[in-house]
C-alpha cells in the first residue's frame, strides 16, 4: 500500500488575534504549523499503512521553510517526504498549485491513495484536491468521513461523505482520491522517536527542473485568477444592546419581543 | 523565493506596504527599508498602498488564449437532491439574473437528476431564459464523474462566459472538477458578484485566512470566469410562474459501464439537522458544560424551529458531533438569527457566524468577544437565561 499525502504549511491562524484598539489583526508573530486538517489525512494514511503495510509518503509545494510541516508528518511516521520549491511556483492560484502537485506525484510514479485536507485554514477554498485527482484522471472522494471499508487487493473503497443533508455511502474503484474532514480520526502527536528521525531525515526539494511541469502553467504565470484588492472585512455595524433588568427572566422577555419587532422569527 | 520586488531606492520607510500585508510577511529592515520574507503570497495587497510605487511583480507573461470574445452568457448550475431544487441554487439564479442583466446577455440553468422537468420549469420561473436540461438515470444521484463531465461538454458547446455554483459539499465537488478540466479560473466561496465597468469581468470577492481578510479576484483571460457562491448570501428571488424560457434537452456523456463510483446508501442520523439552511441556530459552547447542557439549546431551537449549532470546543469535548460544528473547521452558516449561549466567540468561531442576519449573546462573561459582534446580549447563567427564553418564546408564538 502506498499514500500520498498532499499538505500545506500555513499560518496558525488560531494564534491570529485581533488588535482592541484599531479592530485589526496582530498578526506579528504568528507561527507555521501545518495546515490541521490535512493532520487527519497524514493520520489517516498512517492508520492505512498499520493495517496493511506499506508507506506514506508526504509531499508539499512551498517556501523553502515548508519543510518544518513536512518534518512534522515525517515525526507523526510518514515514511518519505518531499519538498516542491521554486521560485517558478510562486504565486500559484489553485489551479496551477494542483498541477504542479499532480506532476509530482506522476513522478513519484505508483500509489493507491492519496488523502488530502478538506481545505486550507488560510486560502479556505478545497480546490486543490479535487484539482489534483482531475489533473490525474482519478476519481475523487471529498468531505469524508469516515472510510468503511477498503480494499486494496480488490482496488475497491467504500466511503462516507459528510453533505448538508447527512451522510452519503459512496463506493469507488483505486486509485483515487480522498479529502477528509476532521472527526476521520484524532491525530496523534508527534513520537520522540519520530521527532529524531524527522531532524536527520534529509528531504528533497524537487524544483520545476526535475519535473516535467510547462512553465507556462505553473506560479503566477500559470494561474488563471488574479488577486486584484485585498481588504479588511466590514466590521458589523452598530454596539451590542445589552439587556438589563431586575431579573435573567424579565430580561428573556425583554429580548424575545425585540427578536420577535426584527421580524426574523 | 518571494516574487515581490522592492525598489530600495524608492522605498522611503512609511510601513504602509507592512500595514497592507494579509500574511504578515513585510517589515522594515535596520535601514528602515522594507523587506519581504518567504510567506508572500504575491497577493499584490501592498502594490497600491505603496505611495512612492517601489513595489512591483514580475509581469506576467501574456498566455496566447482562445478568443475569450466567443464566450457570452452568464450561467449557473441548480442543485438538486432527490428531485428537489436548494434554496441556494435560486439565490444564485436571482444574483445570475442581475449579472446577465447588467452585461445585457442571457442566463441559463443547467439542470442534472433524473425525472427532473419540474425543475427546469422552476429555474425559468426564478430568471432563466433558457435551461440546459440533462435528465438521465446516471444523474439522479450526485456524482462528480458523470456530473462534471457533462457540464465540461456542455461548456465546450455552448461557451458561457461566467458560470456560477452553490459553495455547497457537491458544488464545491464538481466545481473543482470542472474548472480543472477547462483550465479556467475558479473562485471558492464568494460572498460578493460584480461586473467592472470598463472591462465586463466578473469581480468576485470572498472572505479568506478565516474570514479575517478579503479579497477581490479576476479571471482575465480565462473562459467561463467560474465561481462557487456562498450559501445565503445574495436574496432569493421571487418566482414568477408566468415568465417564457426555452428549455434544451442535452444527453449525458457517460454511460454507467464508465463510472467507477456508486451511492449505495444515504445516512442521516436522528436529530441531525442541515445548519446550512437553517433560518434560525441556537448554538452552545464550552458554557453548556456537557452532553446534558445543550438539552435547553435544544428545547430552544425546537420552539423556535431553527438548528442546533455548537463551538469546536463543545464538539472537541464530544458533547455534540461534528456535524454540528460552527466555525472556521466547521461549518460557515449565515442564517437571519444566531444565538450563541455559553460561546466565548473566539475569532474561528465568528469566521463560521459573523455574517448571521442577527447575533444574540448569552454569556457569563461581559467581556466574552462574542458580545462585540452580537446585536442584542444578555449577561447571565445561560442555564437560567435559554429556558426563561424558550417559555417567553413559547408564549408568544402559541406553542
Amino acid at each position: 500500500m502506498h499514500a500520498i499525502v498532499c499538505i500545506k504549511q500555513v499560518p496558525d491562524t488560531t494564534e491570529v488575534k485581533i488588535d482592541p484598539e484599531r479592530g485589526t489583526l496582530i498578526r506579528e508573530g504568528v507561527p507555521s504549523i501545518v495546515n490541521p486538517f490535512d493532520t487527519y489525512a497524514i493520520e489517516e494514511a498512517l492508520l492505512l499503512k498499520e493495517k496493511f503495510g506499506g508507506k506514506v509518503t508526504v509531499i508539499s509545494m512551498g517556501p523553502p521553510q515548508a519543510v518544518e510541516a513536512l518534518k512534522e508528518a515525517v515525526a507523526m511516521g510518514a515514511d518519505e517526504a518531499i519538498l516542491l520549491s521554486d521560485r517558478a511556483f510562486a504565486g500559484a492560484d489553485t489551479w496551477a498549485t494542483a498541477y504542479t502537485l499532480a506532476n509530482a506525484i506522476k513522478k513519484i510514479g505508483d500509489f493507491d491513495v492519496i488523502l488530502c485536507g478538506r481545505q486550507a485554514i488560510d486560502g479556505d477554498t478545497g480546490q486543490v484536491g479535487p484539482g489534483i485527482a482531475t489533473q490525474l484522471g482519478l476519481n475523487q472522494l471529498t468531505y469524508v468521513f469516515k472510510i468503511q471499508d477498503i480494499d486494496f487487493e480488490k482496488k475497491a473503497i467504500r466511503v462516507e461523505r459528510l453533505v448538508e443533508e447527512g451522510r452519503e455511502v459512496v463506493s469507488s474503484t483505486l486509485p483515487c482520491l480522498l479529502t477528509v474532514v476532521k472527526d476521520i480520526n484524532q491525530p496523534r502527536y508527534p513520537t520522540f522517536m519520530g521527532i529524531r528521525r524527522a531532524a536527520r531525515m534529509k528531504i528533497p526539494t524537487w524544483t520545476a527542473a526535475d519535473m516535467d511541469v510547462n512553465p507556462d502553467l505553473i506560479g503566477l504565470a500559470g494561474s488563471p485568477t488574479k488577486v486584484v484588492k485585498v481588504f479588511s472585512p466590514p466590521a458589523r455595524a452598530g454596539e451590542c444592546d445589552v439587556i438589563e433588568a431586575d431579573s435573567l427572566e424579565q430580561a428573556a422577555e425583554i429580548l424575545a419581543d425585540k427578536l420577535l419587532a426584527e421580524k426574523i422569527i | 523565493m518571494a516574487l515581490l520586488e522592492i525598489n530600495r531606492e524608492e522605498c522611503i520607510g512609511c510601513g504602509a506596504c507592512v500595514e497592507a500585508c494579509p500574511f504578515g510577511s513585510l517589515r522594515l529592515d535596520e535601514e528602515n527599508i522594507a523587506v519581504v520574507d518567504e510567506t508572500c503570497t504575491a497577493c499584490g495587497a501592498c502594490i497600491s498602498e505603496c505611495p512612492v510605487e517601489a513595489l512591483s511583480l514580475p509581469e506576467v507573461k501574456k498566455v496566447e488564449v482562445e478568443d475569450i470574445s466567443a464566450y457570452q452568457g452568464v450561467w449557473v448550475w441548480v442543485e438538486q437532491f432527490k428531485g428537489e431544487a436548494g434554496s441556494i441554487s435560486w439565490e444564485m439564479t436571482g444574483q445570475g439574473r442581475k449579472l446577465a442583466d447588467r452585461l445585457g446577455t442571457t442566463l441559463t440553468a443547467c439542470v442534472l437528476g433524473h425525472n427532473v422537468e419540474h425543475i427546469a420549469e422552476e429555474a425559468i420561473a426564478y430568471g432563466a431564459d433558457r435551461v440546459f436540461l440533462v435528465d438521465d438515470p446516471t444523474l439522479s444521484v450526485y456524482r462528480t464523474d458523470p456530473y462534471a463531465r457533462c457540464l465540461v461538454e456542455l461548456v465546450r458547446k455552448y461557451k458561457p462566459e461566467i458560470f456560477l455554483l452553490g459553495a455547497s459539499s457537491r458544488g464545491r465537488d464538481l466545481a473543482g472538477a470542472v474548472a480543472t478540466q477547462l483550465y479556467t479560473g475558479l473562485t471558492a466561496d464568494c460572498t460578493g458578484l460584480d461586473i467592472e465597468p470598463d472591462t465586463n469581468l466578473l469581480l468576485q470577492t470572498r472572505p479568506a485566512f478565516g474570514g479575517n481578510i478579503m479579497a477581490t479576484i479576476k479571471c482575465p483571460n480565462h473562459r467561463p470566469q467560474m465561481a462557487t457562491v456562498r450559501h445565503r448570501v445574495f436574496e432569493m428571488p421571487v418566482p414568477d410562474p408566468t415568465r417564457q424560457g426555452q428549455i434544451v434537452r442535452e444527453k449525458a456523456i457517460m454511460g454507467e459501464e464508465d463510472i467507477a463510483s456508486k451511492v449505495v446508501d444515504f445516512i442521516v442520523e436522528e436529530g441531525e439537522v442541515n445548519l446550512a439552511d437553517a433560518k434560525i441556530i441556537v448554538s452552545g459552547g464550552r458554557g453548556v458544560k456537557g452532553p446534558e447542557g445543550f438539552e435547553p439549546i435544544r428545547e430552544l431551537a425546537e420552539v423556535l424551529g431553527g438548528a442546533v449549532g455548537a463551538s469546536r470546543a463543545a464538539v472537541d469535548a464530544g458533547w455534540i458531533p461534528y456535524a454540528h460544528q460552527v466555525g472556521q473547521t466547521g461549518r460557515t452558516v449565515r442564517p437571519d438569527l444566531y444565538i450563541a449561549c455559553g460561546i466565548s466567540g473566539a475569532i474561528q468561531h465568528q469566521a463560521g457566524m459573523k455574517t448571521s442576519k442577527v447575533i444574540v449573546a448569552i454569556n457569563k462573561d461581559p467581556e466574552a468577544p462574542i458580545f462585540q459582534i452580537a446585536n442584542y446580549g444578555i449577561v447571565g447563567d445561560l442555564f437560567k437565561v435559554v429556558p426563561a427564553l424558550t417559555e417567553a418564546f413559547r408564549k408568544r408564538l402559541n406553542k
